[in-house]
């Protein structure tokens, strides 16, 4: 959340800019995530690359849309399930066949069935921390601030509308072709994204 | 992936107060009318809103007195010992850990209802899952404190977990009590962690409509600065779906170890192989009855009707008859196995459970979990709300008698008759399961209170869905 959203009162807009401040893309405004889509599509065919669309709720096929396929989380959920559970195995032998034997009757020290369900838990439960961590790392969250939200169209991404930015750090941005292009799209709106 | 859910044909004139299927199910699985604005306003309005607030103070001050009841029952426990209780030997568990299997029982409900009906895409699960995984959350806190209690010095819990301590000493790996700690510890962490992610574009939503500085810090702060960024959406989704899979066999291993610790033992009663799939069967039963129990009156004081449909309570109401059966399966299948097996302790222990002292509770526990809940083969039971709480009250209450009488019933009359003793609990046991019932209702009342309680993100996946043509 940015300091001018929590209280408008801190940077009134002026009427008239005369000095720009520095551009961080074209945003455009959708009304349907069909729209949205098929914007990201048409943008990714344009040649852009660094691009991002936003919406209040998961579009299926948004981000393979805007060329990002590959997606690390399931790699390193299984790499978090395999040190779980190799772990816990570990630990458990560790303490009952080297630092704490305890011969019951005769039975082996290493009785890996009586292992088996913590060695399930805690695969399950680094697995898990893996894939809920990842996301926050990878998505480089918590970011408190985001050029995004000085729009203040932007409000409604997470309430009912779609958008999607193209970035000024696209080799192919132009200020003028790029609106040109977005406006082609037909938005319910291009506005510009300050940093 | 698709379904054909909620796109049957519809009947045109019923005598219904819903639409229904030409078969006369209800058909709704959300509002005919709702936009994404609309269930925005809706479910965002009741945290940052606050409507109905004096129902909600009312029902906040006696659950509230409750968990007073309850910390003055745990302040006492620790300051005189577990004696306070009616517990002795042999009724060495009594109702500590009667309520212990009960919480984990009512929190198997939120898991299964979010990670295994998300992974078989039952649509109807989006707008109970968020609801119903806080209840689990509420209900596992209350469960595991019990079995911390019970266990005599609870400021000495820490030596459940294992480290290296000084004194050298691990705990037993191949005990299914020290299993308990990690399923049930790994369960609540497991579902925290779902529940966050599935919550943190709701707060983003409500961090947005706040209008107040305060509100705005303070979700803005929960949310992360989630923005709704399509890569974020994909790792998101995807991790969802991993952790609903992670959950799902997490689900069903939770009340599994918790049977184990009967199961495991040689006491007649206990030692049997059919106790894990019945006692994962009893835990969905129960849960879904606590869900039930709370969402009826919510759905009515806070109009939500509108997106927690009929068709959700009768999916619900049926799920519970489903489950209700495979208890009963379990009932008879105990009694069978004792009198088939030949063993006289078996038989013996069968006989005096439901011709004992404590006959009359298996009877209590017959009528509540096997017979009243036949009343949901009626279809009006299932769509009727009133008539679908009465019965869900039931099958809760039957689930406590049934845990009571496996723990206090099964350990009252083992090998011995000389070692037989019958338990009478004291004001102290009935003081703390309320006081549960009251800590577990405060969080609910906080629970609704500050945080949106149904997914606004997938409702909003529904009606787009719906203008798809594919609901």
């Amino acid at each position: 959340m940015t300091e001018e959203q929590a209280n408008p009162a801190v940077a009134p807009e002026p009427a008239f800019e005369f000095e720009e401040p520095k551009l961080f893309g074209l945003m455009a405004e959708f009304e349907e995530h069909e729209q949205l889509l098929e914007a990201a599509r048409r943008a990714y065919a344009e040649g852009y690359r660094r691009m991002d669309g936003y919406s209040p709720f998961p579009i299926d096929g948004l981000a393979e849309a805007l060329g990002h396929e590959y997606n690390e989380i399931p790699l390193l959920t299984l790499f978090g399930g395999v040190i779980g559970g190799l772990g816990g195995y570990f630990m458990e032998w560790y303490a009952m066949a080297r630092l704490y034997p305890l011969n019951v009757g005769g039975r082996p020290l290493n009785s890996w069935p009586n292992f088996i369900p913590i060695v399930f838990e805690l695969t399950v439960l680094v697995a898990s921390f893996s894939a809920f961590v990842s996301v926050f790392l990878l998505s480089r969250l918590p970011q408190p601030h985001h050029p995004v939200f000085n729009i203040p169209e932007f409000e409604r991404a997470s309430i009912d509308r779609f958008f999607l930015c193209i970035e000024v750090i696209d080799p192919k941005f132009d200020r003028g072709e790029t609106r040109k292009f977005l406006e082609n799209l037909k938005p319910c709106k291009v506005s510009e994204v300050t940093e | 992936m698709e379904t054909i859910q909620g796109s049957e044909p519809r009947m045109p004139n019923s005598d219904r107060p819903f639409p229904v299927t030409n078969l006369g199910y209800p058909a709704e699985l959300i509002g005919p009318k709702e936009t994404y604005a609309g269930v925005s306003e809706q479910i965002a309005g009741i945290p940052l809103k606050h409507p109905n607030p004096k129902f909600w103070f009312i029902g906040f001050t006696v659950a509230f007195s409750f968990f007073l009841l309850f910390c003055v029952a745990v302040t006492y426990l620790v300051y005189k010992g577990v004696g306070i209780w009616g517990i002795q030997i042999p009724v060495a568990w009594g109702f500590a850990i009667t309520n212990f299997v009960w919480w984990i029982g009512i929190g198997h409900a939120g898991t299964f209802i979010s990670a295994i009906l998300l992974l078989l895409f039952q649509k109807w699960r989006t707008t109970i899952n968020r609801f119903t995984e806080a209840m689990t959350l509420f209900a596992v806190i209350c469960a595991g404190l019990f079995p911390l209690m019970h266990l005599g010095r609870p400021w000495v819990f820490y030596w459940l977990v294992p480290y290296p301590d000084t004194m050298a000493l691990w705990p037993q790996f191949r005990s299914p009590l020290i299993w308990d700690v990690f399923a049930v510890s790994t369960y609540f962490t497991v579902s925290l962690l779902f529940w966050y992610l599935g919550v943190l574009p709701d707060l983003a939503t409500v961090r947005d409509k706040a209008k107040t500085r305060w509100k705005k810090i303070i979700y803005g702060m929960s949310a992360l600065g989630w923005r709704g960024s399509a890569i974020h959406w994909q790792r998101h989704q995807t991790a969802y779906l991993l952790l609903g899979g992670l959950a799902t066999p997490l689900v069903l291993s939770v009340h599994s170890v918790v049977s184990f610790d009967f199961s495991v033992a040689q006491l007649p009663g206990w030692h049997s192989t059919i106790f894990p799939p019945y006692f994962v069967a009893g835990a969905i039963y129960s849960g879904f009855a606590m869900v039930l129990n709370l969402l009826i009156p919510i759905r009515r004081i806070y109009g939500l009707q509108n997106l927690i449909t009929e068709r959700t309570l009768n999916n619900m109401a049926c799920v519970m008859l489903a489950t209700g059966w495979m208890v009963t399966y379990g009932y008879i299948m105990e009694a069978f196995m004792a009198w088939y097996s030949g063993d006289v302790f078996e038989r013996a222990e069968m006989w005096d459970r439901a011709f004992g002292p404590y006959g009359w509770i298996f009877w209590c526990l017959i009528t509540l979990n096997c017979v009243l809940p036949q009343l949901l083969w009626s279809r009006r039971v299932r769509t009727n709300d009133i008539a679908l709480f009465l019965v869900a009250l039931s099958i809760n209450l039957g689930m406590w008698v049934e845990r009571f009488v496996i723990v206090v019933q099964s350990l009252s009359h083992d090998f011995v008759p000389s070692s037989w003793k019958l338990y009478t609990p004291t004001f102290w046991d009935v003081a703390t399961l309320l006081g549960s019932v009251g800590l577990f209702l405060v969080l609910q009342f906080l629970f609704i209170r500050y945080v949106p309680m149904i997914s606004i993100s997938e409702s909003r996946e529904l009606i787009a869905q719906r203008k798809e043509g594919k609901l």
